[in-house]
């Protein structure tokens, strides 16, 4: 045995770079933990979620019994853990699908990091508990049919007719919209932009589901349709004004996207390496071609690289020094990355490259709307810019 | 009411086995992780503690090197209150004989009413550690238990075996290893992850336990592997070209070997 075979291991076409070492005891549990559940209770199943257009909602008492809900917020039964292992739970939460990221980046930083970080001591006694077990579900409407990357537009707007509160007005592309048993809604007051909890079956609130989607099939999407819905004063978020609300909810959001998009990348990468290695053309296997395995490399590179960035991203966050300018380039860098993947692995599955049997098509899709939901590619696009350049493009 | 768990740490069995040449050994150097069958083991001890009068505690027990932090903090995740780890070098190269030494020391230290073997190793594939601890502390020992229930101070007990089940009442103090039908592990919540490495972990060493060097590791142990070979290819296998005629000889093969009539 020669004396190197001590010193170094052999590649692992899984952890390429050893990024596994970087990461501590407490962190690999909880990647290990929730990889495995992936396994067991979504893989089989997924495809056929993906095609019904559907994702079972007892999912998320499960995802609460694991801790996974709120996982990085404090208190109310909320588990306090770090941004690291927030991040890998959502890779591999990814890994599975989209979808079901989404279903716990909503929950938990969009709705639920709303009323933590913005609602009254009583708003958050009321829902945090029972969110964080997956007893009651959030959602969070800020983006309008005419109001996306530009939210300060938005034409929700809310009056006051006494001690009450009266809100007029549409949310669209709103993930969990119909099974939330509480929107956060952002609207336009004569004191700015302020949030606002709506529950369900609130009189004037509908929340018709988006049909005929080809991406995020297994996440549901509704509109909130808010006509005359009359909540009382204490059902508004009670010091925070203008954007900086909503906004400081999608930094949260799109952090666990940085992580989430290499989840997808590495699913598809692992799927494009595992059908090279075994279809065989002309006598020998495809991954033995040099045409798939620059493909291969490239796919290699790609997971490793968006793995290092979103765990330098998380550090920075846990240290408390993280900038919204960072996480638009985590997400900039690695939802682009994770298309190109998915793209790449689509051609090495040749034509089982478009069906359901494989992830790789289902990620595909998916990544198309996560490549622009929370801040588009070119909004992140022109953060960096502006943070580089110090000249901002829009604002 | 104390349990202990015995568990193992083992190589990932994701990744190949790998056996060392030099040293005849399985090389344990790359991933290591929880043995899965240990995991029933321990969710088997955790609803009895759910439906124990209060105090009862679980001890995770282990012998392995001192690196196998990670394997711990799985099995407290997992729902062990403590963790009893006896980790030397001298322990090296121990067989069975060996580590049951080992293992029987360090849980005489403790008056644990029920002890909790996993069926099995998925490294060395040896079901009978639970058996020659059991030997070692003369405690009565039933193996591959199916079912379990708390009866005041005994156990009864559904033993798989070959032709069915049997069914036992074994009093306490008693050693079990569990089958991995017996019941379906949880998934280790996020809290009681986070929550693990601030359970007590207790690490000895073979002088703790009252062993010497001697006691365990290569010289303590009573086998030797002195040769490894591959096991022989298959000589009497039969591969048919389907020439139209496949299905006929096929039948034939099965009536000739009496398979079916």
């Amino acid at each position: 045995m020669s004396r190197s075979s001590t010193t170094t291991r052999p590649i692992n076409p899984h952890d390429y770079l050893e990024i596994d070492t970087l990461l501590d005891d407490e962190e690999r549990l909880v990647r290990d933990t929730v990889r495995q559940w992936v396994r067991d209770r979504v893989l089989p199943e997924i495809g056929h979620w993906f095609e019904e257009g559907y994702l079972p909602m007892e999912l998320a008492p499960e995802l609460g019994k694991l801790g996974l809900l709120g996982m990085h917020l404090e208190g109310y039964g909320c588990p306090g853990a770090s941004a690291v292992a927030y991040g890998l739970t959502c890779l591999e939460l990814e890994a599975g699908d989209s979808g079901l990221r989404s279903l716990v980046s909503v929950q938990g930083s969009l709705a639920m990091f709303a009323i933590h970080n913005w609602g009254s001591e009583e708003q958050r006694q009321r829902w945090l508990p029972r969110m964080a077990a997956g007893e009651a579900l959030g959602c969070f409407g800020l983006t309008e049919p005419d109001a996306g990357s530009d939210p300060g537009a938005m034409r929700t707007r809310a009056r006051r007719d006494g001690d009450d509160w009266v809100i007029n007005g549409t949310k669209m592309w709103i993930t969990n919209g119909s099974v939330a048993d509480v929107a956060v809604v952002w609207a336009q007051t004569d004191d700015g932009i302020r949030g606002f909890l709506v529950e369900k079956g609130a009189k004037g609130f509908t929340t018709p589901d988006i049909k005929h989607k080809i991406s995020l099939r297994a996440s549901i999407t509704s509109e909130l349709v808010l006509e005359d819905v009359r909540v009382p004063a204490d059902a508004m978020f009670p010091d925070v004004r203008g954007l900086r609300g909503p906004l400081s909810c999608l930094n949260e959001a799109r952090y666990g996207i940085v992580w989430g998009a290499v989840g997808a990348g590495r699913a598809c990468y692992e799927s494009a390496l595992e059908y090279a290695k075994t279809r065989i053309a002309f006598g020998k296997p495809i991954g033995g071609t040099q045409i798939q395995q620059q493909k291969l490399a490239e796919m290699a590179l790609e997971v490793n690289r968006g793995m290092l960035v979103a765990l330098q991203i998380g550090r920075l966050k846990d240290a408390g020094t993280v900038r919204p300018e960072h996480v638009s380039m985590g997400k900039f860098g690695n939802v682009r990355g994770a298309l190109e993947i998915a793209r790449s692995a689509r051609t090495v599955l040749g034509g089982n490259g478009i069906t359901l049997e494989y992830p790789v098509i289902r990620h595909m899709n998916n990544l198309e709307s996560v490549y622009t939901y929370e801040g588009t590619h070119d909004v992140h696009a022109l953060v960096i810019g502006g943070a580089v350049t110090g000249i901002q493009a829009f604002r | 009411m104390k349990i202990a768990v015995c568990v193992k740490e083992v190589p990932d069995p994701t990744a190949e086995k790998r056996i060392d040449p030099d040293t005849k050994r399985l090389v344990r150097s790359g991933e290591n992780t929880l043995n899965r069958y240990d995991r029933h083991a321990i969710e088997e001890a955790v609803r009895l503690r759910e439906g124990a009068a209060p105090g009862a505690e679980i001890a995770v027990v282990l012998v392995a090197p001192a690196s196998a932090s990670r394997t711990v903090d799985k099995a407290l995740a997992q729902g062990g209150d403590r963790s009893v780890h006896l980790a030397d070098d001298g322990l090296s190269g121990s067989d069975i004989v060996a580590t049951s030494r080992a293992l029987a020391a360090v849980l005489a230290r403790d008056s644990y009413d029920l002890i909790v073997f996993g069926q099995q190793g998925s490294d060395a594939e040896c079901y009978v550690m639970a058996s020659a601890v059991a030997e070692r502390l003369a405690r009565p020992c039933v193996t591959q238990v199916a079912a379990l229930a708390l009866d005041g101070s005994s156990l009864k007990v559904k033993r798989q075996v070959e032709t069915g089940y049997e069914t036992l009442e074994v009093s306490l103090p008693a050693v079990i290893s569990v089958s991995d039908a017996i019941n379906e592990p949880r998934y280790p919540s996020l809290p009681a992850i986070m929550g693990a490495k601030r359970k007590p972990h207790e690490v000895l060493s073979l002088a703790d336990v009252g062993l010497a060097a001697g006691d365990v590791g290569v010289d303590g142990s009573r086998t030797h592997v002195s040769a490894l070979s591959k096991p022989p290819t298959r000589g009497d296998s039969v591969k048919l070209e389907d020439d139209g005629t496949a299905a006929e000889k096929i039948l034939a093969f099965l009536v000739e070997r009496k398979v079916v009539a």
